[in-house]
């Protein structure tokens, strides 16, 4: 093998079709970071890719070393002049975007042609920090199957490039059975395997763990898909889809925020229509996770906080799945701790008088905290505040003006002034943020719960029966819930687009694409470790561990290879075996002192060896007539061939 | 890697067949087995195999699914790219073709033919011989033949045996070498290294290593022969001569007219004729001169050897007979 090693691989100077793959290959990946770098850098990174190009007419453009070191010093130092950093996602991705172009330009014989390749593969999984979607797989496919035309190419350059192409394709046809396996069964680990990067999981829209006049209504506004169900049966009516999310327990007298409970073990609900459900949940970069109210069951790796909230144990930061039972229009629960009752009572002083005002009118009015509650109610249905996605901006005492003078606003300022009542007659009250309703798409029969569906409402507790739903919005606006969005804003507001009801057809189109998208999240982003669990059980394999998905990955991809090999080598011709029988004989009678000379037929030979060697002389003769017959013969009967290969297998010599 | 219960597989021959690579080569021709082509990642495939751990680690760190299938895709590639190397030599059929004789000094041209038994082409195949480092690289078509040429230093009348062939291949990506060995029986005639020297003076003796001149005539031209240095100079052909590059008696470029009547005489080339001090490849190196002036001359010779004797002749057939008695006597 060391001898074998000498040979000297004679440096092939990089060609142009060799050029034109490995610059399409770096196109590909590199245009979806060009929208995100700044342009003197993607100034730079054309110019240099024009450069080289230039230097495959002319060899002598090719810069010289210190050339490089300049731009790469250059290049390095604006970069971290516009970031501030050079580690992290984005000065990362800018630092290989600037590398492709000088690696390009300073490549010139196979092996750099090769290193190009390898760095074009880099920045296409780079692209999928940004987005996995089905559009950019498909793109950075493109660019692999070209990268891969580019090293065929400068393997054997002399050869028709449409042979080379369709080896290329050939490779990644034959890759695919294989890569499949590997994906499936290859050992997963849950990441991150060290810290990331600050910036790594930046600009993702859904709720906040605050809420201040406009958060919502700025949400509203995005079509993004906060999470899709599957429903196991029957879809329940819109207007008890109330997916709750992050409660809002304290008031500084502009923003709810999260109360920050502790966790605690919920009973069940004991009554209820029971509705179970998976839900595939888009990251959000927070704990909490979404459920039908109330929730009956928990996902694996999940907890309740004290104000029912279920949360993640670690951070939804890639899309997530799971399983959910809940009960619709369960009863409440009468016990609370009186710490929570406690905090859900405080409000800030000197805020909102005229609202306070209100409210002790009705405390004083009113037998219990019940009549205090219908009340509430009765005022909100009475008067007529107007809902819309462009609310009036509110001053100090927000709860106020909303009530008194602009008389108009989103969910946001229904609920925030509807628990602010509450409290200040002295009923706990809370608020709650999370999503209402959605949509079914008629493609796949997946409901979509969209951004634009986040919501607040409220919850009472009344002594004796618990926390009790009020949704403030709902009472003054009841088309908010039963048909949505786009019936309960004033005419003229601005929609999201795909609530729009003259776009039918465009509704249409995103359904398609969107149900497609789901069984891609669901089927290729959504395969975790617990995915891969559940289909080796599906095999039989219980519980597997690393070692069960090894041992059947080396089993699968190693018949993969024989397969492949066997199938590669069928086109070959086939021995034939009957010549294979009469060489193995000749071999033998070679091995005894009768080696066949060349000029020597058949019958001659096998005459003169059953003469030097008597004591086989007939099984000898046989033989020769057997494979006569069968070379020369008329018909080659199977059985025949067979009875060759074994007399000359059995034959002995004595 | 022979598994012998599989050599005895009886009912499914095809398949015993395929494991122990294919049927034994016939007379002459080698057949490059699978089971012989070894295969490992070059400089390129370790390279290779770094950058995909990196991908990998990338994609479990910030779980990039599509990270993972890309890394897959690769990895996947790179298994078939390993199937498609080792298919780009396995069951090369090897001919072995003709070698012309050569000179010892010179370099002997070794044909070998090789043979693609399948629908697919073979690019990028080196043929290297392993002992002198000649190399060629060759593309097969289809169901076609290529033909390498190895020039191969022969420094030593006799036969040469090619010895060990080795066949390389990088191809399609460049990330796996694969390699193997074939001893094709092909050998190549050295002649002895013909030293450039006069043909023996003419002896009035009919004994070996004279002409024997039955007539001596001046008038009619017939040809010309090697310059000897007891020409008369009228003899000489000075216009061919003049169209050569050297010019010193005994040189081969001089060349003497011949006239009717040398035609008859007989030149007998003999080995005990050279004086025994001159060593054995010495003397053999000054016939095999004499045989080529001789031949060029359009000398009748003969040639002895001890214990050989070659009837005087001319002409190629004679030539080749002399020259090979000359190369494998007590060859080394």
């Amino acid at each position: 093998m060391s001898q074998a090693d000498a040979v000297p691989a004679t440096p092939r100077p990089i060609g142009w079709r060799e050029f034109a793959l490995l610059l399409a290959g770096l196109l590909i990946v590199t245009a979806p970071h060009a929208l995100n770098a700044p342009w003197w850098l993607i100034l730079l990174t054309v110019t240099l890719y024009v450069w080289r190009a230039a230097a495959l007419w002319n060899r002598s453009l090719l810069p010289s070393r210190w050339i490089l070191i300049v731009i790469v010093v250059l290049g390095t130092a604006g970069i971290w002049l516009e970031f501030r950093a050079i580690f992290g996602r984005l000065p990362g991705v800018m630092l290989l975007f600037m590398f492709s172009g000088l690696k390009l330009l300073e490549s010139r014989d196979q092996r750099d042609a090769a290193a190009v390749v390898f760095l074009t593969w880099f920045l296409a999984i780079t692209n999928f920090l940004y987005t996995q979607s089905i559009p950019t797989a498909l793109g950075m496919c493109a660019a692999v199957a070209t990268s891969i035309a580019a090293l065929v190419t400068s393997a054997a350059p002399r050869r028709a490039p449409r042979a080379n192409l369709r080896t290329a394709a050939l490779l990644l046809g034959q890759a695919i059975p294989a890569a499949l396996v590997l994906f499936l069964l290859f050992p997963r680990i849950q990441g991150p395997l060290w810290g990331l990067p600050q910036d790594s999981f930046a600009g993702v829209t859904g709720l906040s763990d605050t809420m201040a006049p406009g958060s919502l209504s700025q949400l509203s506004l995005s079509d993004a898909i906060a999470f899709r169900v599957e429903f196991k049966g029957q879809t329940p009516r819109r207007r008890v889809m109330y997916w709750r999310g992050p409660v809002l327990t304290d008031f500084d007298g502009r923003a709810w925020r999260l109360g920050y409970p502790n966790f605690a073990e919920l009973e069940p609900p004991a009554t209820g229509t029971s509705v179970a459900y998976t839900v595939l949940l888009e990251q959000h970069n927070r704990n909490w996770l979404f459920a039908l109210e109330r929730a009956a069951s928990l996902p694996e790796n999940a907890r309740h906080l004290e104000d029912g909230q279920i949360v993640s144990l670690i951070p939804v930061r890639t899309r997530m799945r799971y399983e959910m039972v809940s009960k619709i229009e369960a009863e409440p629960r009468p016990a609370e701790l009186r710490r929570v009752l406690e905090r859900a009572r405080r409000l800030p002083q000197d805020f909102n008088p005229r609202a306070r005002a209100l409210a002790e009118g009705w405390r004083a009015g009113a037998a219990n905290d019940t009549e205090v509650l219908g009340r509430a109610i009765e005022h909100f249905r009475r008067e007529r505040l107007q809902y819309t996605l462009e609310p009036a901006l509110l001053g100090r005492d927000s709860v106020d003006e909303f009530l008194f003078v602009t008389r108009e606003g989103f969910c946001e300022h229904f609920s925030s002034a509807f628990v602010f009542l509450m409290r200040a007659a002295g009923v706990p009250a809370r608020v709650v943020t999370g999503y209402q309703g959605g949509d079914t798409n008629p493609v796949d029969g997946a409901y979509t719960v969209r951004q634009s569906d986040a919501h607040a409402w409220t919850e009472v507790y009344i002594g004796g029966n618990g926390w009790v739903r009020v949704d403030p919005t709902a009472l003054s606006v009841p088309g908010r819930v039963d048909a949505g969005l786009a019936r309960a804003v004033a005419v003229g507001d601005t929609l999201p687009l795909l609530l729009r009801p003259e776009l039918e057809w465009l509704r249409t189109l995103r359904y398609n694409w969107e149900a497609m998208a789901h069984q891609w999240n669901l089927l290729v982003l959504g395969y975790n470790p617990d995915r891969q669990r559940e289909l080796l059980s599906f095999f039989g394999i219980k519980d597997a561990d690393w070692r069960d998905l090894a041992s059947s990955l080396l089993a699968l991809l190693g018949a993969f290879v024989l397969g492949l090999f066997a199938w590669m080598l069928r086109h070959m011709v086939r021995p034939d075996p009957v010549q294979v029988a009469w060489n193995e004989f000749c071999g033998k009678l070679g091995a005894r002192g009768v080696p066949r000379s060349p000029h020597e037929g058949p019958r001659d030979y096998s005459e003169r060896a059953a003469r030097n060697l008597p004591a086989a002389g007939e099984p000898i003769r046989t033989i020769a007539e057997l494979y006569i017959t069968l070379r020369y013969g008329r018909h080659a009967a199977a059985e025949k061939v067979v009875e060759l290969r074994q007399r000359v297998r059995e034959l002995e010599f004595g | 890697m022979r598994i012998p219960s599989l050599s005895n597989l009886r009912f499914w021959p095809q398949l015993a067949l395929w494991f122990q690579g294919g049927a034994a080569p016939g007379q002459g021709d080698v057949v490059i087995s699978h089971r012989r082509v070894y295969i490992v990642p070059s400089r390129l495939g370790l390279y290779f195999g770094g950058t995909l751990a990196i991908l990998l680690v990338g994609s479990i760190n910030y779980a990039l699914s599509l990270g993972f299938a890309l890394t897959f895709l690769l990895a996947g590639m790179g298994l078939a790219a390993m199937v498609q190397t080792t298919r780009n030599l396995a069951r090369l059929m090897v001919r072995v073709g003709r070698s012309e004789p050569v000179f010892a000094g010179d370099a002997a041209r070794f044909r070998l033919e090789f043979a693609n038994p399948g629908v697919h082409d073979r690019p990028e195949i080196l043929v290297r011989h392993q002992s002198s480092g000649a190399q060629q690289t060759i593309d097969i078509a289809p169901a076609d033949a290529a033909e390498a040429v190895l020039a191969v230093p022969a420094d030593r009348r006799g036969w040469l045996p090619l010895g060990r062939v080795m066949l390389e291949t990088r191809f399609p990506v460049g990330l796996f070498r694969a390699w193997s060995y074939a001893e094709p029986d092909s050998r190549c005639l050295v002649y002895p290294r013909p030293e450039a020297s006069a043909l023996p003076p003419l002896a009035p003796s009919d004994r070996a290593g004279g002409i024997r001149a039955h007539a001596q005539g001046s008038d009619d031209f017939s040809g010309l022969r090697g310059y000897q240095p007891s020409d008369s100079p009228r003899h000489v052909a000075w216009k061919s001569v003049a169209r050569s590059d050297t010019l010193h008696p005994g040189s081969d470029d001089m060349l003497t007219k011949q006239f009717a009547g040398d035609a008859v005489a007989e030149l007998w080339l003999d080995l005990g004729d050279l004086p025994a001090s001159l060593g054995l490849e010495t003397r053999l190196s000054r016939l095999t001169g004499w045989v080529l002036a001789a031949e060029r001359a359009g000398a009748i010779y003969g040639l002895r050897l001890p214990g050989l004797r070659l009837e005087p002749g001319r002409g190629d057939a004679q030539r080749a007979a002399c020259l090979e008695a000359l190369a494998l006597y007590q060859a080394p």
